[in-house]
């Protein structure tokens, strides 16, 4: 049976909440009736509001509570509509949870999870719309999830919760209407391992989270015109997987990093400078990398038509890799709506 | 008094026009950003527009449309800022959530819940030292005391008896979430906020004559230099917390409580007072509302006859001069 990224997140979230007491699961608006687009969806009915609840807007300290709570035997998932919320208790996460095990000899850990919703497109603007997994990633003790399909929303997403360490679990707003096969019952997919999601030997693309769905048109795409393209999904942004980096870097000699954050300091570069470094006999051609332009996200659609990277960019980038020239005009076209939604289905307003 | 309670009016009856507008348009898919409407908590908006000079500052968060109209912004450049036009009053960058117009004292308004209280009380901070004799005040929904850094302001302000008007729209909700779950029975937020050392207030935020009445003598003391002051009205957003729908099916809130508050609508209690008063008649609100009615008219056509942005715009307003 085919399940959204949604309804994934919450059979994860139920399936963890049901093997272990121990897990907790709180937000605002957890309980509410719309249920965090779904993913909470009624989960209070089911164990009860000491384990799912609403929190008050008190971003930081319900984070230090979380860290709390986790040093004294719970496993809380706490959750942020957007990202940016979560701005708010950067001291807790990057002081506290990400410190508590090494400042502290390794007397305990803080197993909690930290679910943040990316948002993008119909005006969510500078302030909904950030996709800072570099800011996590760099810091040691934190570890970074950011799933693509649904089977992995829930893998991962089960993997975090039961992870000893604090997981920030980064979910893309366009994801969570996708659909895909999702199997039953406590299924763990390990931190740390990519996915292959397609296999060529022309360049090897590396994506994460909606990156790799912009990615995957343009590997098929390429794919017709007879061009074949290595295409992996990370996962994981920390740890992260380079033995499947360097691996297919090694197959192909070509690298195009993409990243849904800003070029500056993204995810994108480290790849880029890793391989760079490391694997530099490996490479055919200066590896490339594609990501959102160091300026904020305007409010208005006018200006965010080309701000994410997209499919017909990526199908550009290979091209200018391999020296080719490449068509573009039919992915462009195939677009049925507007380029600030991720579907016909959304008109607003979140 | 009389021309006092016609400027209530008129203002109240403006936000509510423009604000339905908005609701009604908002399904053409022009309008392409979140938008927080506030029909039903026009009173406190225009009673604040009413008492603060327009030199005077002012900030506000997510729901600000009233307070930036109330503050004297200009309509045309909030339509075409939801519309993201260049022309609008953030030049299309910002959309509903972000509106400014600092030639009316309004510098800005932000989407994270908390953002600009502190904010509120840096821009009082230069008033002091230079004793200019203005206010700022800092409109707050009833999230926002549950914030950290709301506390955290409010201290510095009392710290410093900065001239802040932290001015709370208490709607008993923040998005679907009852104060019930966010504060303990009981409690109320300006006794909770008076701990800090500042006279705090409690009012009915449907009456627009009353929220007046109480704001006029906060703010000439807080101007007189007795620091800052904290007054909490109680009012009730009518429509869905984000967008233009009314969400009242989906049992967050029951509708015997909407229908209830639905009775004590601020624009037509006041309307109807002033009529029983002999001060004001069917046909002046009936030209009252035509007068608005054009003008949101204009608003409105002047936004989708605006220009996007220019591509390039997309690089600018990042840093002063070239990065
Ligand atoms: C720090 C932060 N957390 C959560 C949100 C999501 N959010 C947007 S509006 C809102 C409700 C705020 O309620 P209130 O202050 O009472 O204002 P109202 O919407 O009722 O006018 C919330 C929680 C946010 N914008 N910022």
């Amino acid at each position: 049976m085919s399940t959204s990224f949604a309804a994934a997140i919450r059979d994860g979230l139920a399936t963890a909440l049901s093997v272990d007491d121990s897990v907790i699961c709180f937000g605002l608006g957890t309980d509410d009736p719309k249920g965090v687009f779904g993913t909470t969806l009624d989960l209070h009915k089911e164990f009860g509001p000491d384990r799912v609840f609403d929190m008050p807007t008190s971003e930081a300290a319900m984070t230090g509570i979380a860290i709390g709570a986790a040093l004294n035997g719970l496993r809380p998932v706490m959750t942020h509509q957007r990202l940016d919320f979560a701005l708010l208790s950067l001291d807790q996460l990057v002081n506290n949870a990400a410190k508590w095990r090494f400042m502290f000899g390794g007397a305990r850990g803080v197993p909690i999870t930290i679910r943040m919703i990316i948002g993008r497109g119909w005006g969510q603007g500078p302030t909904h719309s950030q996709s800072l997994q570099a800011w996590f990633a760099h810091i040691p003790g934190l570890k970074v999830v950011m799933p693509t399909t649904a089977e992995d929303a829930k893998g991962l997403l089960l993997a975090s919760i039961f992870d000893d360490d604090p997981v920030i679990f980064l979910e893309h707003r366009w994801l969570h209407n996708m659909k895909g096969e999702v199997p039953a019952g406590d299924v763990r997919t390990p931190l740390g391992k990519a996915r292959v999601v397609r296999s060529g030997d022309a360049v090897t693309i590396v994506a994460m989270s909606y990156m790799t769905v912009e990615a995957l048109h343009a590997v098929d795409h390429l794919a017709s015109q007879g061009i074949s393209c290595d295409l992996i999904d990370l996962r994981t942004i920390r740890p992260l997987d380079w033995p499947a980096i360097v691996s297919s870097v090694q197959k192909t000699g070509r690298l195009l990093a993409l990243d849904s954050g800003h070029l500056t300091g993204g995810v994108a570069g480290e790849i880029v400078a890793r391989i760079a470094t490391d694997h530099f006999a490996s490479l055919k051609s200066a590896p490339q990398r594609l990501a959102a332009p160091d300026v904020p996200e305007a409010t208005t659609p006018a200006l965010t038509k080309n701000y994410h990277v997209r499919a017909e960019h990526i199908v550009e980038a290979v091209g200018r890799m391999l020296g080719r020239e490449v068509e573009t005009a039919s992915l462009v076209t195939k677009r049925q709506f507007p380029h600030d939604v991720p579907g016909d289905w959304f008109s607003g307003p979140f | 008094m009389t021309e006092l309670s016609h400027r209530l009016l008129f203002d109240m009856m403006r936000i509510r026009a423009v604000e339905e507008t908005i609701a009604k348009r908002y399904g053409e898919q022009k309008m392409r950003c979140p938008t927080h409407l506030s029909v039903g908590q026009e009173a406190v908006a225009a009673a604040a527009g009413a008492v603060l000079e327009p030199t005077d500052l002012a900030v506000s968060g997510h729901r600000a449309h009233a307070h930036y109209l109330a503050k004297g912004g200009s309509l045309q450049a909030m339509i075409a800022e939801i519309y993201g036009r260049v022309t609008g009053c953030s030049r299309g960058k910002g959309g509903s959530m972000h509106l400014i117009d600092e030639s009316v004292g309004f510098m800005g308004s932000t989407a994270i819940v908390g953002g600009t209280v502190p904010v509120g009380v840096g821009l009082a901070y230069p008033m002091k030292l230079k004793q200019t004799g203005q206010i700022s005040c800092v409109f707050l929904g009833d999230a926002v005391p549950e914030t950290g850094v709301f506390f955290e302001s409010v201290n510095f302000a009392v710290v410093k008896k900065l001239p802040v008007l932290f001015l709370c729209e208490n709607n008993g909700y923040s998005v679907y979430s009852p104060l019930g779950v966010r504060q303990p029975p009981g409690r109320k937020l300006y006794e909770l906020v008076a701990g800090f050392g500042l006279k705090t207030f409690h009012g009915d935020g449907n009456d627009a004559r009353a929220v007046h009445a109480a704001l006029r003598e906060g703010v000439d003391a807080i101007r007189a230099g007795e620091g800052p002051r904290f007054y909490e009205f109680e009012t009730y957003r009518w429509r869905e917390h984000c967008g233009p729908m009314y969400d009242n099916d989906i049992g967050y809130r029951s509708l015997a409580e909407y229908e209830a508050w639905k009775l004590r609508d601020p624009v037509l209690a006041l309307q109807r007072t002033l009529i029983g008063e002999g001060a004001l008649s069917e046909g002046e609100i009936a030209q009252m509302q035509a007068r608005i009615d054009s003008e949101i008219d204009e608003a409105f056509a002047y936004a989708e006859a605006s220009p996007f942005p220019d591509a390039t715009d997309a690089f600018t307003d990042v840093y002063a001069g070239p990065a």
